[in-house]
C-alpha cells in the first residue's frame, strides 16, 4: 500500500499557501466589496448601512445603461480588431526567416511601455492643434483634427490605441503556438499543390484553434479592465461618449467618493466578467479540449 | 502580461484601496508623528521651500518640532480622505476650503479656529476677508489661507486684438462682437480646453455671478429648493450653450486638454484670441511660452460686465486660496495652532510667497508687490481680489465631490449641445 500512498495527490495542506493567497487577495476583497455595496460611505468615518439602496439606484443611473452598451461596443471592437491581426502577424512572425524574428522583436516594444505612458503619448499625438491629427487630419476629411472630442471617433481612437498596445502580446501567443505546428503538415500540403493562402486557411488556423479561444477569452474579459487608458485619453468624454462601466465605477468611487455605490457597480462588473468567461468556455468547448498535436 | 488575471483586476483597483483604507483605520497609536507636528501639503517646488523655512523658524523655539510631508496633486485628496481618522493622519493639513473642508468638518475632524482668531485679532485681520471667509463653515472658521489668491481672469493676445483693431471686451456684448470678428478672420475667438469640464465651469460661474449675483450660487450650496432651476441659472446655462453654438470656442474644443499646456500655447501662438483661466496660467505661460510673456503680448482683464445683470461687476470667482487646517484627532493641537498663527501671516512667509510669484491673501502688500517681476500682473490680481465685493469659490471645490462629478459631466454635455439648460437644471435639482 505504500506505493499507492506515495502516488496519492498531496493533501489540502499543500494547497494552503496558494489558497490563502487567493483568499486574501482574490476572495476577501470581493466579499468586502459586496458588503460595502450595501453601505453608504465617502471614505471618511464608518460606512453606514443602507440595505439595497445602492442596488436600487443602479437602474436609475443614466450612465449605467449607456455605459454597458459602450463597454459591449468596446469589447466587440477590440476582439474584432485584435484577433485577426494578431493571428496573421503571429503566423507570419513564426516563420524561420531572420528578418521575421527581428521584426517580431521590434513589434514587441509597446508591451514594454506602461499604460499611462502609452495613453499620454497618444493624447499628445491626437492633439487637434499641435498633434499628428492636426497635420494629417485635413487630408483624411478631419479639417479640425477633432478626434478625441468627436462622439463616435473617440471610441475608435481608443480601440486603435488598445490595438497598438495589446496586439504584440496576442501576436506572441500565436507566434509561439504556430511554431508548434509540425512542418510535415505544410510539406504534405505543398506536395498536394496548396498555395500559401490555402495552407494558412486549412492548416494554420485550425491548428491554432485552442490559442484563438484562449486569446479571445483574454481579450473579452480583459476589456472589462481597460479603464485607465480611457481615463487618461478622454476621461470618458466627450460628454459620456466613452464612459464604459469600469470607468464609471472609478469616477463614482474616487472622484465622487461614493464608495458604496461604486462597490455595487464593481460587483455588477464581477458578475458580468465571470458570466462572460463562463460563456466563452462553454460555447467553445474549452474545458473538453485535449491536445491535437502529432504523437501526443 | 497584464491580462493574465482578467476580472480580479476590475475589483483590484477599488477593493484593494478599500481594504487598505479599512486596515489602516484599525491601528492603535494616535495620529501624527511621535511628539511632533506633521504638516501635509501638495508637492510644489516653488512653495514647499517657503513652508519648510516657516517650519524651520518655528522649530528654533518650539518644544514640539514640526515636519513637512508633501504629496503630488492628484493623489493628495484620496490620500487625505483615507488617512483622516486613522493613526497615519497629519496634524496640520492642506485643503481647498469650502465644500472640500466642510465635509471634513461634518465628520468632526477639524479643529474650530474661531476662538484662536478672536484671541489674535492682529492675525485675523492680516487676511483679506473675502478669502478668509471661504474657510468658514456655518459661521465658524476652520482654516487659514496659506497660499496666494488664484482668481479666474480673461487672458487675451494683444497682438491678435491689435491686428483686428479691437479693444479687450469690457462688456458681454463687446465679447460677442469680438467673437464674430475673430471668426471672420479665421482665428479661434476663445480657447476652451473642453476635454476637462472644469474649464467650462469657469464660464458658467462668471456668467451666473454677473447675471444673478453671488447669492444664486450660495442658494445652490445651501441646498435651497429650486436653486438649480432659478431663471438666472437657466439664463447663464443658455448663454454658455449660445457661445458654443456661435463657434466662440471653435469646432474642436472637446479634444483640447489643459494639462499638457496646449490650450495656453494656442493663445500664445495667436491661433486664438482669448482664454478664460485661473491666474496660475501666467506661470504656465512663463514656463512654456516665455517669449510671449516677455514681449508684453499677454493681456489680462476682469471678466466682462453683463448689461442688465444683477451681479456686481467687480465680483470674482476662482480659487480664493489654499488653507491649512488642524486635525481634531491630533495629539498636540495647541502646538499645531501655535505653528499656524506664528507662520502663515509672518513677514518672512509672506515675503517668500511674493518672491515665488504668488499673490498672498494678506492686507496691505501693494508696495511689496509693485517691486516684483511682472508687477503689473501681480498688482492687477491683488487689486482685483482686494476690491472684489465677493469671491465665489470654484463650484467643483465648493460642492460635494459627488455633485461636482455630476456637474462637470452634465456641463460637458451642455457645451456639446447634448443637454439643454432646462434638462441640466432638472438633472442637478436637489444636489449640493
Amino acid at each position: 500500500m505504500t506505493s499507492v500512498a506515495r502516488t496519492e495527490r498531496p493533501g489540502a495542506v499543500w494547497a494552503a499557501p496558494a489558497l490563502l493567497f487567493f483568499g486574501l487577495f482574490g476572495l476577501a476583497p470581493v466579499v468586502i466589496v459586496a458588503c460595502l455595496s450595501l453601505t453608504s460611505w465617502n471614505g471618511l468615518g464608518t460606512p453606514e448601512w443602507v440595505g439595497l439602496d445602492n442596488w436600487r439606484a443602479l437602474p436609475e443611473d443614466p450612465h449605467v445603461g449607456p455605459g454597458l452598451l459602450t463597454t459591449l461596443a468596446l469589447t466587440v471592437l477590440t476582439w474584432a480588431t485584435q484577433t485577426p491581426l494578431a493571428l496573421m502577424f503571429g503566423a507570419w512572425a513564426a516563420g524561420p526567416q531572420r528578418v521575421r524574428a527581428v521584426a517580431g522583436a521590434v513589434f514587441f516594444l509597446p508591451l514594454l511601455l506602461s499604460t499611462a505612458a502609452i495613453a499620454l503619448v497618444w493624447q499628445a499625438l491626437l492633439d487637434p492643434n499641435f498633434g499628428v491629427s492636426a497635420q494629417i487630419g485635413p487630408y483624411i476629411g478631419l479639417v479640425d483634427g477633432n478626434v478625441l472630442g468627436d462622439r463616435s471617433l473617440a471610441l475608435y481612437a481608443i480601440v486603435f490605441v488598445l490595438l497598438w498596445q495589446f496586439l504584440p502580446f496576442h501576436m506572441l501567443l500565436y507566434q509561439a503556438a504556430a511554431r508548434q505546428i509540425p512542418a510535415s503538415l505544410y510539406e504534405a500540403a505543398e506536395i498536394d499543390g496548396a498555395g500559401p493562402a490555402q495552407r494558412f486557411r486549412s492548416i494554420t488556423v485550425p491548428q491554432l484553434r485552442h490559442t484563438i479561444i484562449a486569446s479571445s477569452v483574454l481579450i473579452l474579459v480583459g476589456s472589462m479592465t481597460y479603464f485607465e487608458t480611457i481615463l487618461l485619453l478622454t476621461g470618458g468624454g466627450p460628454g459620456t461618449a466613452t464612459r464604459i462601466l469600469p470607468l464609471h465605477m472609478y469616477l463614482q468611487g474616487f472622484s465622487a467618493f461614493r464608495m458604496g455605490y461604486a462597490s455595487a457597480i464593481a460587483v455588477l462588473l464581477v458578475l458580468i466578467g465571470t458570466g462572460l468567461s463562463l460563456l466563452v468556455v462553454r460555447v467553445s468547448g474549452y474545458a473538453r479540449m485535449t491536445s491535437e498535436r502529432e504523437g501526443a | 502580461m497584464r491580462r493574465r488575471t482578467p476580472w480580479p483586476r476590475v475589483i483590484g483597483s477599488a477593493s484593494l484601496a478599500l481594504v487598505l483604507g479599512l486596515t489602516t483605520a484599525c491601528g492603535t497609536s494616535g495620529p501624527g508623528t511621535e511628539g511632533g507636528v506633521e504638516v501635509w501639503a501638495l508637492e510644489d517646488a516653488a512653495v514647499n521651500p517657503i513652508v519648510q523655512s516657516g517650519i524651520d523658524t518655528y522649530n528654533e523655539s518650539a518644544e514640539t518640532p514640526a515636519e513637512l510631508v508633501t504629496y503630488v496633486n492628484d493623489a493628495y485628496k484620496q490620500r487625505l480622505q483615507v488617512a483622516l481618522g486613522s493613526p497615519n493622519a497629519p496634524d496640520v493639513f492642506f485643503n481647498w476650503g469650502g465644500g472640500n473642508l466642510a465635509q471634513y468638518v461634518e465628520e468632526g475632524q477639524v479643529v474650530d479656529l474661531t476662538d484662536t482668531l478672536e484671541a489674535n485679532p492682529g492675525f485675523r485681520d492680516a487676511f483679506l476677508p473675502s478669502v478668509l471667509d471661504v474657510a468658514r463653515v456655518e459661521g465658524r472658521y476652520y482654516g487659514v489661507p496659506m497660499l496666494g489668491v488664484l482668481p479666474v481672469v480673461l487672458f487675451y493676445n494683444k497682438e491678435v486684438f491689435d491686428e483686428a483693431g479691437l479693444e479687450p471686451p469690457a462688456t458681454y456684448d463687446e465679447l460677442l462682437d469680438a467673437v464674430d470678428v475673430f471668426k471672420e478672420e479665421g482665428v479661434t475667438p476663445i480657447t476652451l480646453p473642453g476635454a476637462q469640464g472644469w474649464t467650462e465651469l469657469m464660464w458658467l460661474e462668471y456668467l451666473l455671478d454677473r447675471v444673478g449675483g453671488a447669492d444664486k450660487f450660495q442658494a445652490i450650496v445651501d441646498g435651497e429648493e429650486g436653486a438649480w432651476s432659478d431663471p438666472a441659472v437657466i439664463e447663464a446655462l443658455r448663454m454658455c450653450q449660445d457661445l458654443a453654438d456661435r463657434g466662440a470656442f471653435g469646432t474642436n474644443f472637446a479634444s483640447i486638454t489643459y494639462d499638457n499646456a496646449s490650450a495656453s500655447s494656442l493663445l500664445a501662438s495667436g491661433k486664438s484670441a482669448m482664454f478664460l483661466m485661473g491666474t496660475w496660467d501666467f506661470s504656465t505661460q512663463m514656463d512654456n511660452n516665455p517669449d510671449f510673456v516677455e514681449s508684453g503680448d499677454l493681456g489680462f482683464v476682469p471678466f466682462p460686465e453683463v448689461e442688465g445683470g444683477e451681479g456686481e461687476p467687480g465680483a470674482v470667482v476662482g480659487n480664493p486660496s489654499n488653507y491649512f487646517s488642524v486635525n481634531a484627532d491630533s495629539a498636540d493641537t495647541d502646538a499645531a495652532i501655535d505653528f499656524l498663527t506664528g507662520t502663515v501671516a509672518s513677514d518672512s512667509y509672506v515675503e517668500g510667497l511674493i518672491e515665488a510669484g504668488q499673490v498672498p491673501a494678506v492686507e496691505g502688500i501693494e508696495d511689496r508687490l509693485s517691486e516684483t517681476d511682472h508687477a503689473d500682473f501681480t498688482t492687477f490680481t491683488y487689486n482685483l481680489v482686494a476690491d472684489a465685493p465677493s469671491f465665489t469659490q470654484s463650484w467643483d471645490q465648493a460642492l460635494t465631490p459627488a455633485t461636482s462629478e455630476e456637474l462637470l459631466t452634465n456641463l460637458q454635455l451642455l457645451f456639446l449641445g447634448d443637454l439643454g439648460p432646462e434638462e441640466f437644471a432638472r438633472a442637478m435639482e436637489g444636489k449640493r
